[in-house]
């Protein structure tokens, strides 16, 4: 039982950081109806970014808490992130939307070829490992949990409600859903579209970004082929969940995360991303509106 | 917003203030996005410990060409293009297509006829190694997989990001058949394109179902299944390992390029030994196998089966309604496709002579991808052409070493390889959506052919 509970917990801790990723493929599936195959690139992208602003932070500054590290971190992972993931949306996709379906998929996936290539030709392609930062671990009757992933955990929620909120009750939000309703209805009633599909690749770029840092802060290493495999992870989280809904995204991304640790847990590790790939296979072929999404209905 | 303004004022001392302020801004975000990357560069040092190495000449390189590069866009290029656009559609003449333009392909098969021996004539036996081997094989293996997925995307319009399974069960199928069984080459060839093309029925039955994006996720999640349980099954696969050894073909049985054999090819005609032979008779054969896709494919479009395809990629909805049995006719996309690919997949495993994981992973699917769509899904020519640019180019940049010159002694042309092949994905697909041939030859006609702009027709929905 204590196992379980154990592994229970391993498994939210990666789902959350899924969850986060999912969330920025859902919100640009459901605002432009393309698969933004370079935001796995764009989540390891900010995982680098988090590891070299570490290691200024600490070779400038020693001692510096733990907790003002962390939070450089990410504001300077969400910061570049964000940047890459607005200036390719305007330089790859933007010239492609009223093209045909596939354009934008095929720019997206050389994108993703292009950043992963970058970072290797930039950084080197070796595994970048880092000194552990946080490494309290506490006992709750039995049960193993670190530090890190109470703040990972922590993390998750509290950056949910604010996109909750943010989607939910401020005019930003009020234009971004319109804009997933209707584009051309939306244009007309005043709100700016460009505007809007930049700032949801923004919002999508910094949550990937934090979900970096936290992959990065959790295994203590990165590398840049890091991007691909947690992206289809996450994106099968979008899929599994409902893909255009943000709760659907997190739920998701908790499913995946507990299957992948449950299966390692009890089953072989060997075979833990074909679970994975199965899995989305599955809900594809059986369900493709997912647990909270809507079906889509077809119009002839 | 400043780079989105329109772009309709054109008085020149308002423009360049604006190419100025762009070329600024766009300075700004390039300072933004490469301060951490090309400024700071992470290295490993003695103790194993990262340390951090600067390079700030080269990050205000990349800005200043940012920088630079939006202002003289912004300045003189879009002007000077709108200025075209407008003279052009005053001048919009058909012109009489030129015999080479009519005879391409003609002349083109001609020339690969001819290119191993002229190799061999311009660089010596062993010299034309690289160029028979690298450039010419190497292209032609991935035309012929470009052909074979044309079959799915480019006719059936489904979108198949899982290609690469197929090429792996045919490179598996030939080299565990003949090792374990010592089947030859030229029973296997077949067999491997029935295995594949019996996976492709297995993989494309559950997905009948779905459309465009998602067909293209589930596809990609087959064929990472198919990789991992490749890695996986180690008493069969060997894993990682992969499998090494494997025998290679012979001239159909007749002539052998095994050293030791008494019908050795190089002893039958008395010639010095090298692999330069070998180099050329799987040259002609992967050619063979090509055109042998590009024929059936031509056939096939003009058969009730590849005017269902045509029909289904353009409008699913009026293909059932008009009595096409939808299942059947993707089945057979699927199947056929695969099949080429088993081909393709079964001639890797010989011309290597071994095969593993490695090759088979998600990026050589979406090279695959990338080149159909480049070439203008549909277009056997424009396929042929995106792949001699895209591989060829990148494979070009294996031989550059007078960039060595150029960029210091430590600089390796290859390390950018795949970065300028994603880069030209993304460049070539905003420049011309519609891939190098736009336009297809309709192959059913009332009297006369019209040929039919890609921009009239919509793909990629199915």
């Amino acid at each position: 039982m204590e196992y379980f509970i154990q592994q229970l917990v391993n498994g939210l801790t990666l789902g959350s950081i899924y969850g986060l990723i999912a969330i920025g493929y859902t919100m640009v599936y459901g605002i432009i109806g393309m698969i933004n195959f370079a935001h796995g690139d764009i989540f390891m992208l900010g995982g680098f970014a988090a590891l070299i602003t570490f290691l200024v932070l600490t070779s400038v500054f020693v001692g510096l808490p733990v907790v003002i590290l962390l939070l450089v971190m990410i504001a300077a992972a969400m910061l570049t992130a964000s940047l890459w993931n607005w200036t390719i949306e305007k330089v790859a996709y933007r010239p492609l939307r009223g093209s045909f379906r596939l354009a934008p998929l095929i720019t997206a996936i050389g994108m993703s070829i292009a950043l992963s290539n970058f970072i290797q030709v930039t950084q080197g392609p070796r595994n970048k490992p880092i000194p552990p930062m946080v490494s309290s671990v506490y006992n709750v009757f039995g049960i193993a949990i670190s530090l890190k992933q109470l703040i990972i955990m922590f993390l998750t929620v509290t950056l949910l409600a604010v996109f909750w909120y943010i989607v939910n009750k401020t005019s930003l939000g009020r234009a971004q859903r319109a804009t997933e309703q209707d584009r051309k209805m939306a244009a007309l009633l005043g709100i700016d579209v460009d505007r809007t599909i930049s700032v949801t690749f923004i919002m999508g770029a910094s949550l990937a970004a934090v979900a970096g840092t936290m992959y990065l802060m959790y295994y203590g290493v990165t590398v840049f082929t890091d991007g691909f495999i947690p992206g289809v992870k996450a994106f099968t989280a979008a899929v599994l969940g409902g893909i255009g809904s943000l709760p659907g995204a997190v739920l998701g991304g908790l499913l995946i995360g507990l299957i992948e640790s449950l299966w390692s847990a009890y089953f072989t590790i060997d075979y833990k991303d074909v679970a994975t790939f199965s899995i989305l296979a599955i809900v594809l072929i059986f369900k493709p509106s997912g647990i909270l999404g809507r079906p889509e209905v077809e119009k002839v | 917003m400043s780079i989105t303004t329109n772009t309709n004022e054109s008085a020149g001392g308002n423009l360049t203030a604006r190419a100025l302020r762009e070329g600024i801004f766009a300075g700004i975000v390039a300072l933004g996005l490469f301060v951490l990357f090309v400024g700071l560069e992470t290295t490993q040092n003695i103790r194993n410990e990262l340390v951090l190495n600067q390079r700030w000449g080269l990050l205000a390189i990349f800005v200043i060409i940012a920088a630079v590069g939006r202002f003289l866009t912004v300045a003189y290029f879009q002007p000077s293009m709108a200025a075209r656009k407008a003279a052009a559609s005053k001048t919009a003449v058909d012109t009489e297509e030129s015999f080479f333009k009519r005879n391409f392909s003609k002349i083109a098969i001609a020339a690969l006829l001819i290119y191993p021996p002229l190799m061999v004539m311009l660089f010596g036996v062993q010299g034309s190694l690289k160029w028979v081997d690298n450039f010419g094989i190497q292209i032609l293996i991935y035309v012929m997989l470009a052909w074979g997925l044309n079959i799915v995307v480019g006719l059936a319009g489904l979108l198949d990001l899982g290609y690469v399974a197929f090429y792996a069960v045919g490179a598996y199928s030939y080299a565990l058949l003949s090792q374990q069984f010592g089947f030859s080459f030229w029973l296997l060839l077949p067999l491997a394109g029935i295995l594949a093309a019996f996976w492709g029925m297995i993989l494309g039955f559950p997905v009948l179902r779905l459309k465009g994006d998602y067909l293209a996720i589930v596809t990609l999640a087959f064929g990472e299944i198919i990789r991992l349980v490749l890695i996986n099954w180690t008493e069969v696969t060997r894993g990682t390992f992969g499998v090494s050894g494997i025998p290679k073909a012979s001239v159909f049985g007749i002539w052998s390029f095994d050293v030791s054999a008494p019908n050795n090819f190089a002893k039958a005609f008395g010639l010095p030994m090298s692999s330069a032979y070998y180099k050329i008779f799987l040259f002609y054969l992967i050619l063979a196998l090509a055109l042998l896709t590009a024929y059936v494919t031509i056939r096939l479009r003009r058969m009730p089966i590849g005017r269902a395809w045509e029909a289904l990629r353009e409008d699913e909805i009026a293909c059932r309604s008009l009595g096409i049995n939808t299942v059947t006719t993707k089945l057979t996309a699927f199947s056929i496709g695969a099949m080429f690919g088993g081909f393709a997949g079964s001639f890797f495993a010989v011309r290597q002579g071994f095969v593993s994981p490695e090759s088979f992973v998600f990026l050589e699917s979406a090279i695959i991808l990338a080149i159909v769509v480049l070439g203008g899904m549909g277009s056997l020519v424009g396929i042929a052409v995106a792949a001699v640019v895209m591989v060829g180019g990148t494979e070009l940049l294996r031989e550059m070493t007078f960039l060595k010159a150029v960029f210091g002694p430590d600089f390796t042309p290859e390390l950018y390889r795949m970065l300028i092949f994603g880069l030209a994905m993304v460049v070539v697909m905003v420049w011309k959506p519609r891939g190098f041939v736009g336009s297809r030859e309709p192959t059913a006609f009332l009297r006369e052919r019209k040929a039919v702009s890609g921009s009239f027709t919509k793909e990629g929905h199915g």
